[in-house]
């Protein structure tokens, strides 16, 4: 069984909300309406995301990281908002695992939001219906376009490939790959939701850098005593070669 | 969580409609078996299963007010598999219309005889409708707690306590409702009703009681750690992802401060439970005033009650907005 997801690698996400803008861009170009967008220019923008980029700062300073944590629908294999949905507009698609809401059968109860631990869900304030990711499902299959951008909206946005897209019930797709290679995880395990979403951990970056990385020890400049740095006293390779 | 209001008058209002129809009709059931006079007279029950009918309509007409589309709510009775608000959805309508018959049944004086008991006494068909009134009720008592009972990321609401608090203050209130009706009907069963309503709201007063403590010492497993998966214990955010707020910090975050929710604690306390006991005690068969005072105070409680159990309710999606929550 297809279970497509969205794996986000938190050790290369720069926080440049290009998926924020490019889910709403989509989405509120799409057959299901507009999403509410208030107040856009002004001090308090506010209205109905998918997709939102949230900061955290971790550690103690001077020893301190910045995480920029992509929040949206994590497509949940055991999705505590569908069972209680009394209309059935939430339901979650047997045969890709996307967790979606029929607009045309939400009433607007707002049960299932209360129901997600994650907050994943919100009523558009126009519409008056729940929304949340679908997972770009107007896209992924829209023969209309070429075969490489039939990918969600912030996948194709992310400047630095943070967003892998695939099916993790494929083992051999990038998103497994990415989730048992970089150890994914999920989001409050502790509910038992089983989200289809991974993260892909900081990990330590370093490099080590040689003093003759720095400075080449046959560097030209020297040898003609050009350069501004001290030359050297080593043994160069014009000294043992023959032109 | 932050109180919703249509929702807080629609389990109020309800809750004291269908305690409403159990007080009389366990009166009816307990003068058949003889263990009360049977001298409840049809007029009277007619208009409190009436006044239970319009409480439920009135709760039914607030319960609207929640929805972004009241015109498809219709399509909440789809789920009842599923759902326990798909099953509210059916068992309301249902208790209605078994409430409705009931009080026809007795309005139009049909007494037209079910069966008889073994000791030769009569049961009437209104009798058996009210029987299947009462299971719908009870029913509806369970499908209304449940829908907070059963979230369980929603700790505070997650327990069997919900359920029983949501019975005992609704049967609380009916009864209380009962005798004041039986104040100004003086059918002679105010002694039974009043009594029952002390017996119920001390219950009441226990169950919630202990929903309280136990929900002071309740922990969320959630942490912000869990939640964005960075295990560090020094986690500061810096951006909620959205400068003019979302519906993730007005929907599930309260803004009443400590004072006003201590405050409320207090007063549901003393006017839920400990007034109306009181103001019942204090009261006899005329005593009209107290009796209204009583099911005023106590219904006055019980909506600060509903209102203090929303914010007792602590969601964890609040802890991704920790700059306001």
């Amino acid at each position: 069984m297809t279970q497509l997801a969205l794996v986000i690698d938190l050790n290369t996400c720069v926080g440049c909300h290009a998926c924020v803008t490019s889910c709403k861009e989509w989405n509120t170009s799409g057959t299901a309406g507009p999403m509410v967008d208030r107040n856009p220019y002004g001090a308090e923008p506010t209205g109905t995301f998918f997709n939102r980029v949230q900061s955290f700062e971790v550690g103690e300073y001077p020893n301190t990281q910045t995480v920029h944590f992509p929040k949206s629908c994590l497509h949940c294999e055991d999705p505590p908002c569908v069972p209680v949905c009394p209309t059935g507009a939430s339901y979650k698609r047997p045969e890709d695992g996307i967790v979606l809401v029929d607009y045309d059968k939400c009433i607007g109860c707002e049960y299932c939001a209360w129901a997600c631990p994650y907050g994943a869900r919100e009523i558009d304030e126009q519409q008056k219906v729940m929304k949340k990711c679908t997972l770009c499902v107007d896209r992924i299959y829209d023969e209309n376009l070429p075969e490489a951008e039939r990918k969600p909206a912030c996948v194709m946005a992310c400047p630095t490939s943070a967003r892998i897209y695939g099916d993790i019930h494929d083992p051999d797709s990038d998103a497994s790959r990415a989730i048992a290679d970089s150890g994914g995880y999920q989001l409050m395990p502790e509910w038992g939701t089983e989200p289809a979403n991974h993260y892909l951990p900081r990990r330590k970056v370093s490099i080590t850098v040689h003093e003759e990385d720095l400075q080449r020890a046959d560097n030209p400049l020297n040898k003609e005593d050009r350069g501004q740095r001290k030359p050297t006293t080593r043994t160069t390779l014009d000294d043992s070669t023959s032109w | 969580m932050k109180p919703a209001f249509s929702v807080i008058f629609l389990t109020t209002l309800i809750g004291a409609g269908q305690g409403l129809f159990l007080a009389y009709y366990s009166a009816e059931v307990f003068s058949i078996l003889t263990i009360l006079p049977a001298s409840l007279n049809e007029s009277s029950t007619v208009s409190a299963a009436v006044i239970s009918l319009l409480l439920l309509v009135l709760g039914l007409a607030a319960s609207f007010f929640h929805l972004g589309h009241p015109e498809r709510a219709w399509r909440a009775a789809a789920m009842w598999r599923t759902s326990w608000l798909s099953r509210e959805v059916i068992a309301l309508p249902t208790t209605m219309g078994l409430i409705f018959v009931y009080a026809a049944l007795k309005f139009f004086g049909i007494h037209s005889t079910a069966f008889v008991l073994g000791n030769g006494t009569p049961v009437e068909l209104s009798t058996m409708v009210g029987l299947l009134a009462m299971l719908s009720v009870f029913a509806l008592f369970i499908c209304t707690a449940m829908i907070y009972s059963c979230l369980k990321f929603l700790r505070q609401w997650h327990s069997p306590l919900t359920v029983l608090n949501f019975f005992l203050m609704g049967c609380a209130s009916g009864f209380t409702l009962a005798a004041l009706l039986s104040t100004s009907s003086a059918d002679g069963y105010f002694d039974y009703f009043s009594g029952m309503a002390i017996a119920f709201t001390l219950l009441a007063l226990a169950s919630r009681y202990a929903s309280l403590v136990r929900n002071r010492g309740l922990r969320s497993p959630t942490t912000l750690q869990s939640a964005i998966g960075v295990h560090h214990p020094n986690i500061r955010q810096l951006a909620q992802g959205a400068m003019g707020g979302s519906f993730n910090t007005r929907a599930f975050i309260h803004t009443y401060g400590a004072a006003v929710v201590r405050l409320a604690r207090r007063y549901f306390l003393v006017a839920a439970f400990l007034a109306p006991i009181a103001l019942l005690v204090a009261s006899n068969e005329s005593a009209i005033l107290l009796c209204a005072l009583a099911f005023a105070l106590q219904y006055s409680g019980l909506l600060v009650e509903r209102w203090y159990f929303f914010i007792e309710a602590e969601h964890p999606q609040n802890v991704y907005y920790q700059m306001i929550s």
